[in-house]
């Protein structure tokens, strides 16, 4: 279960740039939820899942994940209980490293790393199995750069790495929105395959409304750095894009150009 | 006129020997800095003090008696704290790594001032038991540097070949590579660019304290511009070498044998007859020019079509 209480976030805090980017923000999910946020820009959604990461601290507030308080742990100590996809598709991957070498960083989150071997040949076997799940081939380019890949490659593998070891929670920060409509929709098939399949807590960023609607079992809308719209369950499945944007008189272009 | 260079040319065999033995001994160093410059993505000007340290220690701990491993040993972690040094300035205090480079390479000057007493420290090779000279460089003995220098070269390949394959050191190429994903992946991203700035300077004194054995004495000077060579020998060898040396390890062979190519080029330029208060102008300018040449390239022209790397990037795309 993720708690967020009572969040406050500003940055440039004292100068003419100040910009409250959370603001009391509270949201809690239950152990299995794949959440859908939408939210115009600068409504904070990204900020909040930098901070569930600990890119930066929190000035006030609470961050807890099944009962283990994560307010104050830095960002690599809570690699231990988060798979994170970002938007960029190189943030994810290390360009100059092999396939199967990316995956043996990620095989090993959380994991005290000491002089063993960096991969093995049980490990080698198990890579080449989860890459073919992909459907992408790169079972048979275990040793090529990751560098030398698509975006699109390169979010499925980094997909890949953030649930190599179930996570307690996954973070999706606009993952597909650096791709083509085609790219996209086979990453978003993927990530509902996996989240499924691990049953895997999930909160996804995306600005594509009709993404929100159709994958998920709740969708929560953010503005002015906290919750403003939270809808679960059958009023859920049954939401259409009119929907949305009738009831809540979204005025953002972004959000309306990609319905 | 023409038989004065052809003098001069009929000296460079004779020359070659003891260019190929500091080649040797500088490559280890440009091994240290490969780590930083390419492994870590740090400039680390560091090691500009940090070879001096490595030969102060050295010659300083031989002359009070103790013998020569463990002196080098004691370069070795003298090294390693100047690392530390520089890691802890740079991720601890926030300083750029540049600016940390510097402040410890400024800093080091006098401490290097202190461990020697002096700017200048000789050691005599007949009275002390050394690992290397430049006095036996044409011997066909074992003691020759060519061949200690050489086996202890291949030795450290081995086993930083080793290390870098280790999960640990898996996490410090990670956190050269991408921080971000490092992070996210929980590697401590401080620690390991601390322990890769350790580590390389534990090379960079190591060499220091063969250099200082090997010319027969220490320097507070002998690290100026230890950095470019540095870089120098990484460029060359990977201008020359690039393209059939593939694996680490032939990667770290190829950073020595650039700073071989290094050495022997500066000795023949010193046999024609070149001004030898020119060479480190020389040296700057050169490094200047093989760092510019991928930056105009990816700028001014476009990319190779014949490159496959870049080929097969184009049919994933």
């Amino acid at each position: 279960m993720l708690e967020l209480k009572g969040l406050y976030k500003t940055f440039n805090a004292g100068t003419v740039n100040e910009k409250r980017a959370i603001n009391d923000l509270n949201l809690t999910l239950e152990n299995g939820d794949f959440v859908t946020v939408i939210g115009g820009n600068g409504a904070g959604k990204s900020t909040m899942l930098n901070l569930i990461a600990g890119v930066f601290p929190a000035d006030e507030g609470l961050i807890r994940l099944n009962g283990f308080n994560l307010t104050r742990l830095p960002e690599h100590k809570r690699a231990r209980f988060l798979g994170r996809v970002f938007q960029d598709p190189m943030m994810g991957t290390a360009a100059t490293m092999g396939i199967e070498e990316n995956l043996a960083l990620a095989g090993r989150r959380g994991q005290r790393r000491g002089l063993l071997s960096g991969i093995t040949g049980g490990e080698r076997e198990l890579y080449r199995e989860k890459l073919a799940t992909l459907g992408l081939g790169l079972e048979n380019r275990m040793t090529s750069k990751v560098g030398l890949l698509s975006g699109g490659q390169r979010q499925a593998l980094t997909l890949l790495m953030a649930t190599l070891k179930k996570p307690d929670l996954l973070l999706l920060d606009e993952h597909t929105a650096a791709l083509d409509p085609k790219t996209a929709d086979k990453v978003l098939q993927l990530t509902e395959e996996i989240v499924s399949r691990e049953g895997l807590t999930t909160l996804m960023v995306t600005h594509n409304m009709k993404h929100a609607i159709q994958y998920g079992n709740r969708l929560i809308m953010m503005d002015a750095g906290h919750v403003v719209v939270d809808i679960r369950g059958e009023e859920k499945k049954n939401l259409s894009v009119r929907d949305l944007l009738e009831k809540f008189n979204i005025e953002n272009d972004r959000m309306l150009l990609s319905e | 006129m023409s038989i004065t260079l052809l003098a001069r040319l009929g000296t460079i065999p004779g020359a070659l020997p003891g260019a190929v033995a500091q080649g040797l001994i500088w490559g280890i160093m440009a091994i240290g800095v490969y780590i930083t410059y390419r492994i870590l993505d740090i400039a680390d000007l560091t090691v500009d003090g940090s070879l001096c340290t490595g030969g102060a220690v050295c010659i300083v701990m031989m002359l009070n008696g103790y013998g020569v491993w463990a002196a080098m040993l004691a370069a070795l972690l003298a090294g390693l704290l100047t690392g530390l040094i520089t890691g802890l300035f740079h991720t601890f205090m926030g300083i750029p790594a540049i600016l940390a480079g510097i402040l410890t390479q400024l800093s080091l000057y006098s401490i290097n001032l202190k461990i020697m007493g002096k700017a200048n420290q000789a050691i005599n090779v007949d009275k002390y038991d050394l690992l290397t000279s430049l006095r036996w460089v044409k011997e066909a003995a074992l003691r020759n540097p060519l061949v200690t220098v050489s086996l202890i070269t291949v030795v450290l390949i081995a086993l930083l070949y080793w290390f870098f394959g280790t999960e640990l050191g898996c996490s410090i190429r990670a956190t050269g590579a991408n921080p971000n994903m490092s992070r996210a992946q929980g590697i401590n991203t401080d620690l390991n660019k601390v322990l890769g700035l350790m580590l390389s300077n534990a090379l960079v004194a190591f060499s220091g304290a063969l250099l200082s054995q090997y010319q027969g004495f220490a320097d507070v000077s002998m690290g100026r511009g230890a950095i470019v060579i540095g870089l120098a020998a990484c460029i060359i060898g990977e201008a020359v070498f690039s393209r059939i040396f593939h694996n680490f390890a032939l990667r770290l062979l190829s950073v020595a044998f650039g700073s071989i190519i290094y050495y022997i080029v500066i000795q023949i330029v010193i046999q024609l007859g070149f001004d030898a208060n020119l060479l480190k102008l020389l040296s700057a300018v050169v490094v200047a020019i093989f760092l510019a040449v991928p930056y105009w390239k990816g700028k001014y022209l476009r990319p190779a079509v014949k490159n496959p790397a870049k080929k097969e990037a184009d049919r994933n795309a």
